[in-house]
């Protein structure tokens, strides 16, 4: 698969779009590895979170916007709290999830919920999901 | 004493356990549960993005309700509440602008929010207002013998800005259980995510989570976890069906909620804790430390 890095990707309006959603400054992150040290859903993931970083930072839109990662994150701020340098990495994803559900896609519609799931699951489980995931 | 409560939407349905206990065990310690009258859902999740006011309209009427009720304290249970609410307040505690946008949507509303309100978890109350000596004092009936495992999950304790504990090696649920005379164990999964909201559409995320979670305080020899949040609650109890399911050498291990493990060192009714409400039974363990009777 080929990846194309140059000033174009890099300088894009992806970029400025992330760190102006989530008001982070992403250049800041020196891929540590903290962050993905100790996400707990990163087995069910296709890129690492400090990888997703990386990837924005070269301004790889497609590829961050068409990986499962920005999905199964949980905001759990384990992240967030472990961070050396204070990138609130639950922010960037939220922001990246925000950015394909304000084109009015969603990740989970409400319709698709099987009806015994809607009756048996908490409703903060409801609205949380359909906060993070739809559109 | 009276102190606000918000209960939020699960504490009056699934986790009605959680919500019955508290309110007798608060009383019986001298503080009356307020409920705030008009309260409406916290909004679950606080919005991460920059731009998006619309949902902190729903934490900060919350406590527009608080003001109203004359009161500067609003007391959760929830995790997910607490976390809500207490974020939403500090972004408009330190940001006028949207503070003023945000009173300007809510014209309809009689009172201007202004940042008065403080949000705390029932927790902060039994250690800072009560004081776990004080509850150790009025404990009936000690829990000795029982081990458990005390589970904080993530949104009590991170960020750490608004977290109510060290995020990383939190203590104040061990010392409650201490107080009321049970051992707390440690284990390195306390404030693990239990996979949250992906027990809707992804189920298995959070077999695989709530598993490493409850196997490794099984292995530590708890008897019990112990929990403040009514989803890491759903996940943590109710889904042992599908952690049996698809790990069919699991042991099922009892869960609750701190206030139904408090009301009973206090000598309350069990009834007040509504343990039917609890997935996995936990009176035969209950009953087999002679906590609770009948056969």
């Amino acid at each position: 698969m080929k990846t194309e890095i140059s000033i174009k990707n890099i300088k894009s309006k992806f970029l400025d779009k992330v760190e102006e959603l989530s008001e982070e400054n992403l250049y800041a992150c020196y891929q540590c590895g903290k962050c993905s040290a100790g996400c707990p859903s990163i087995s069910e993931m296709d890129i690492s979170p400090g990888e997703i970083i990386r990837l924005v930072q070269l301004g790889q839109e497609k590829e961050v916007l068409d990986s499962k990662t920005i999905w199964i994150c949980a905001s759990c701020f384990t992240c967030v709290t472990r961070c050396p340098k204070g990138v609130d990495l639950a922010k960037v994803m939220e922001a990246l999830r925000q950015i394909t559900l304000r084109k009015n896609v969603d990740y989970v519609s409400p319709w698709s919920i099987p009806k015994e799931v809607l009756s048996q699951v908490p409703q903060i489980a409801l609205v949380s999901c359909l906060r993070k995931f739809s559109a | 004493m009276k102190i606000s409560y918000f209960p939020g939407c699960t504490l009056k349905t699934m986790a009605k356990n959680f919500e019955d206990s508290a309110i007798a065990s608060l009383s019986f310690l001298g503080i009356e549960m307020v409920e705030l009258p008009r309260w409406n859902c916290c909004g679950t999740v606080y919005s991460l993005t920059s731009d998006d006011l619309i949902h902190q309209v729903a934490p900060i009427r919350n406590l527009i309700r608080v003001k109203e009720a004359r009161d500067t304290r609003v007391v959760a249970l929830c995790s997910m509440c607490y976390h809500t609410l207490k974020r939403a307040n500090k972004l408009v505690k330190e940001d006028q602008e949207k503070l003023d946008k945000l009173n300007n949507l809510m014209y309809r509303e009689d009172v201007k929010y202004n940042g008065e309100v403080e949000v705390l978890h029932l927790l902060e109350i039994l250690k800072n207002e009560v004081g776990f000596d004080q509850v150790s004092k009025k404990v009936k009936m000690p829990l000795k013998g029982l081990k458990v495992a005390p589970y904080y999950g993530c949104l009590l304790l991170r960020p750490a800005e608004v977290g109510l504990d060290d995020p990383e090696s939190p203590t104040i649920l061990k010392d409650l259980l201490e107080s009321v005379g049970a051992e707390a164990i440690d284990f390195p999964y306390e404030t693990e995510c239990c996979g949250s909201y992906h027990t809707v559409v992804n189920v298995n995320l959070v077999v695989e989570r709530a598993h490493d979670i409850l196997s490794f305080a099984i292995s530590q020899k708890a008897e019990a976890i112990v929990l403040s949040c009514p989803l890491c609650g759903f996940n943590l109890d109710h889904r042992q069906k599908e952690i049996k399911e698809k790990f069919p050498d699991f042991k099922s291990i009892p869960v609750f909620y701190f206030t139904q493990l408090l009301a009973l060192s206090l000598g309350l009714d069990e009834k007040v804790c509504r343990f039917e409400l609890n997935f996995i039974d936990p009176r035969p363990l209950l009953k087999s430390k002679h906590f609770i009777g009948g056969v």
